[in-house]
């Protein structure tokens, strides 16, 4: 039997006084990633379509290298940011919420390192 | 995990049929979920014909006559029948309204009529409200103020502060918005819901109140605010025309003003 009054279990452990920053990144990385995922479309199609060496000396251009490094960055974030509010959502068992979001959140975290990894070493190799 | 099936005793059955007497010209049928917790037996769905000749014009007038003429087992809330009280909401033909002022010939065909979704059913269409009202209480729906009243007059307020509340004062607190977002579905031990969300914002903005801060302090939560989506079904089902999706949009807008400045 709980004995808890409807209002405590309301109140519960109170305000965790965060949220704002998440939720404020999350609209700031979706809006960053229009004008980027643009470039992207030009950055894949040469990947795609023009030989090796060429791509390579056009993303040596200081603007592309800093299109290329913002794009990783605020799509990966964003991704993370978006993959947690979905697990809360959806995952009630505390235990098993909080392995999710943090796997999540390293995994991006790899992945984004592994991306700029292999930028950096694509520019500077050749 | 949430669920995304109904647990075994809670699966619909077929119930009775409530013909329409011979002769009957104009019959509505209506689909009424029925539960009765005493029973021990599975929810099931009771048809009912109607003379629509011989009936109101609202959903609830159908379900008035059900309840004095046909069958007075038939446990329901309504009070003021006019869109005031927010007692009679429940969802018709899939969406969350007040009985009391949705037309029958609004809609064609059968009308299927179920409580308010995803919450405890106390018996047939009354659902649970204990938890939704505590909620309601957290939120401190009264003014808070440290400078004490006036001596001699009220609290005043500019017509352009009181315009603030016009769309937010009007909430009747139905729970049509909240039982129709998802996020409360699944996550409404801590995530306050539309309905509950609009009042909180109706007192962040009255230009009386002196605990904005506090209030702000209180709702910075990723799951008693940040829940929301803004996928709108509230602002979509509120039979009173509001917009809890713009107050919470709002609440979002001053969280981030106060930390960017």
């Amino acid at each position: 039997m709980d004995y808890r009054t409807p209002l405590a279990k309301v109140r519960g452990l109170g305000s965790a006084k965060t949220g704002t920053f998440h939720w404020w990144m999350q609209r700031i990385t979706a809006a960053a990633l229009i004008p980027l995922s643009f470039w992207l479309i030009t950055f894949l199609d040469l990947s795609l379509n023009a030989p090796y060496q060429q791509t390579v000396e056009w993303l040596v251009a200081p603007v592309n290298t800093v299109c290329i490094t913002a794009w990783i960055l605020a799509a990966f974030y964003h991704a993370a940011l978006g993959l947690q509010v979905v697990i809360e959502d959806y995952i009630a068992a505390e235990g098993i919420k909080i392995v999710a979001v943090w796997t999540v959140n390293l995994s991006f975290l790899l992945l984004a390192l592994t991306a700029l990894i292999a930028v950096f070493r694509t520019l500077l190799i050749g | 995990m949430a669920e995304f099936t109904l647990p075994k005793n809670s699966v619909l059955t077929e119930g009775k049929t409530f013909k329409a007497p011979a002769g009957t010209k104009n019959i509505r049928r209506f689909e009424v979920y029925r539960w009765d917790p005493e029973s021990g037996e599975n929810p099931r769905i009771d048809i009912y014909e109607l003379d629509k000749d011989n009936c109101g014009t609202m959903v609830l007038d159908a379900i008035l006559k059900i309840k004095n003429e046909i069958d007075s087992t038939l446990t329901f809330r309504r009070s003021c029948r006019e869109g005031v009280c927010g007692s009679c909401a429940m969802a018709i033909n899939g969406k969350n309204t007040l009985a009391c002022t949705k037309a029958i010939d609004s809609y064609s065909g059968t009308i299927k009529i179920f409580p308010l979704p995803h919450m405890q059913v106390i018996k047939d269409l009354v659902p649970d409200m204990t938890h939704f009202f505590a909620q309601y209480a957290s939120i401190k729906p009264w003014i808070e103020t440290q400078t004490p009243p006036p001596a001699d007059t009220e609290r005043l307020q500019s017509k352009e502060d009181r315009a603030k509340l016009d769309g937010l004062y009007d909430c009747i607190l139905c729970a049509c918005c909240s039982t129709s977002c998802p996020s409360y579905w699944w996550n409404s031990e801590r995530y306050l819901g539309p309905a509950v969300l609009l009042q909180a914002y109706r007192w962040l903005v009255d230009s009386r109140d002196e605990n904005t801060g506090e209030r702000l302090d209180d709702l910075e939560d990723p799951f008693k605010l940040y829940r929301c989506h803004t996928i709108m079904n509230c602002t979509d089902t509120c039979p009173k025309d509001l917009n809890p999706a713009k107050a919470i949009a709002e609440t979002k807008k001053l969280l981030v003003q106060r930390k960017l400045g």
